[in-house]
């Protein structure tokens, strides 16, 4: 049984066609890539999912335990327990780490702000006083967003391109985070364009330009990067992109 | 021991038990009277009761660095009144202090504080100041602030302004700071303005010597039919001179909000650089808010206080 269903969704976006009847099943405690190349249409979806601003008029429908997102603002499907790590995460001025991370904490199945920050790689006594604005790096801002969504252990995360602008050493924090969600029985949705996320991937569905091009295992997803978009013929070199 | 209007303007501003310590300097005015005043070696607090307020003279001795905040504490439990402050502020050359002043109107009908502050920083010399305003609920505040400050060559001035307590009423600052070489100064003021509040901030450096640095601070959070006009300016005439403004407003609901930045250099030398933002809360910043469990309310609260923190 799929805890979360996206039933032939389509969306345009002024007056373009961003999403082509998408059907995509995600199942409970699994850890799940959508890749594609850039502009396929993936962090489309995932807002269409979280019922970002713009995104909430499309057709098709989304199921989440049983119950349509549809008409469902966004702390509303929040509250079921759906939630999303943009790429670039927002950055406040004067909002501390500590009161970001508290206000996503569910005292029930969430790690308390010190232990989600620990998990994510950032020593509590040097961050929890600290803003989260500009003066955090790329990496340390994607790791507080990440200690917030461990405070608040939703059932489905969406990580848009977790390791955009990480280091390496970064990125394993990041999958060691991402561990603890699927052991937490988190349904892990890893937005991506880079073959070592991929790699961590239990199930993958391939999007392109809108259209839902392949599903199966990561494993067998991974071909996909070797060189064109196996299916369409897209010509895709993510590792070639990233090196740039 | 303090009388009662002393203790409940300590109780207010959370200074009871601050001012139980010999070693803290301290002035209290309730209304036009000093009720309590506490000097220390080489800081002299003279203060002269006046038609409806309180002369001030402070004059901190040259080198004499005071460690403990001083607290001065402005009053006016009386629902209806004037409260005329005149400070008159000369730290002398390496001298440091650092001024807290809780002004406190919590029962304000019809009240109004003006003040008048003139305030010289000497060579090397260091004046931190903050103004924390608590007021009535209910607005009944008109809050007056003026002051003219003198930068000698490398002093350091940092002033905040925070009015986040209770309704703001009516507020008009005016500051004007002269900067001389090497000096730096920075001005901050925060306000929460609601209801029918009025909020006009008026706030300008003239960098006159050589490196001398200056930013313009501005965060107004409005709601309801609040409305604020924030004036910065900042003229550089030297060489070397750095200034910055920087003013951000947030409105909601039918608040009306402007910000004029005025920069000016008449040196090729020196550099100025302001920004400005007024609207409503960022998108992405009450979104993600909005997608880890916060309603709307709450997210636009939390962003609002970080900003005003
Ligand atoms: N608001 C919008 N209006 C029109 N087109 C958009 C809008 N947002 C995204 N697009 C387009 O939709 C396509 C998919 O974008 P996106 O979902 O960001 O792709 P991906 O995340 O896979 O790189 C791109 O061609 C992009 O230019
Ligand atoms: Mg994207």
């Amino acid at each position: 049984m799929s805890v979360l269903t996206l039933k032939n969704i389509s969306l345009t976006l002024s007056d373009k066609k961003i999403l082509h009847n998408v059907n995509l099943e995600f199942l409970p405690g699994k850890i799940h890539a959508l890749v594609g190349p850039n502009g396929a249409g993936k962090s489309s979806l995932a807002f269409t999912i979280m019922g970002l601003e713009g995104y909430r008029k499309f057709e098709g429908d989304i199921i989440f335990k049983g119950e349509s997102l549809k008409d469902k603002s966004i702390d509303q499907r929040a509250k079921l327990g759906i939630t999303l790590a943009w790429q670039e995460p927002a950055r406040y001025e004067g909002l501390t780490i500590s009161s970001f991370l508290e206000a996503a904490y569910s005292p029930e199945k969430g790690f308390k702000p010190e232990e989600a920050l620990l998990k994510s790689g950032l020593a509590p006594d040097l961050y929890l006083k600290r803003a989260v604005d500009k003066t955090l790096s790329g990496g340390e801002r994607k790791k507080v967003e990440l200690a917030s969504i461990l405070a608040m252990m939703p059932q489905v995360v969406l990580l848009d391109e977790p390791d955009s602008g990480i280091d390496i050493e970064s990125l394993e924090r990041i999958f060691d985070a991402i561990k603890i969600l699927k052991k937490r029985g988190s349904t892990v949705i890893l937005i991506t364009h880079s073959l070592k996320v991929l790699e961590h991937a239990e199930d993958a569905f391939l999007l392109c330009c809108g259209h839902l091009m392949e599903k199966g295992s990561g494993h067998s997803m991974c071909r996909y990067f070797k060189g064109k978009c196996m299916p369409c013929d897209h010509q895709n070199m993510p590792e070639a992109d990233d090196a740039k | 021991m303090p009388n009662n209007d002393a203790l409940r303007l300590y109780k207010t501003a959370h200074i009871d038990k601050a001012l139980d310590d010999p070693n803290v300097a301290h002035l209290t005015i309730s209304h036009d009277k000093v009720i309590s005043s506490q000097s220390l070696p080489g800081l002299n607090v003279i203060p002269k009761e006046i038609k409806d307020g309180v002369d001030i003279k402070i004059v901190l001795e040259e080198g004499v660095v005071i460690k403990n905040p001083v607290h001065m504490c402005f009053g006016m439990l009386k629902q209806e009144g004037v409260q005329r402050i005149i400070l008159d502020i000369d730290i002398k050359p390496k001298a440091s202090i650092f001024v807290i002043a809780h002004c406190i109107f919590p029962d304000a009908v019809k009240v109004q504080h003006l003040m008048n502050g003139k305030i010289k920083v000497g060579e090397h010399a260091s004046y931190t100041y903050l103004e924390k305003h608590i007021h009535a609920d209910s607005g009944g505040v008109e809050v007056v602030p003026k002051a003219r400050v003198m930068l000698s060559d490398y002093a350091r001035f940092k002033t905040d302004f925070e009015l986040l307590q209770g309704r703001v009423g009516k507020i008009e600052i005016d500051y004007e700071t002269i900067c001389l070489a090497h000096s730096v100064m920075e001005m901050t003021a925060k306000i929460n303005g609601s209801g029918d509040d009025v909020i006009k901030i008026n706030e300008s450096a003239l960098l006159e010597g050589e490196g001398a640095r200056g930013v313009l601070t501005s965060r107004v959070a409005l709601r309801q039919n609040a409305r604020a006009e924030v004036f910065n300016k900042i003229i550089a005439t030297a060489p070397f001179t750095r200034g910055h403004v920087d003013c951000k407003e947030i409105v909601q609901d039918k608040a009306i909000a402007s910000a004029t930045p005025i920069v000016e250099v008449r040196d090729p030398k020196a550099h100025v650089t302001h920004e400005a933002a007024i609207g409503s809360v960022d998108s992405k910043q009450l979104q993600t808010l909005m997608s880890r469990g916060l309603s709307e309310e709450e997210a636009v609260a939390l962003i609002i206080q970080g900003l005003l923190s």
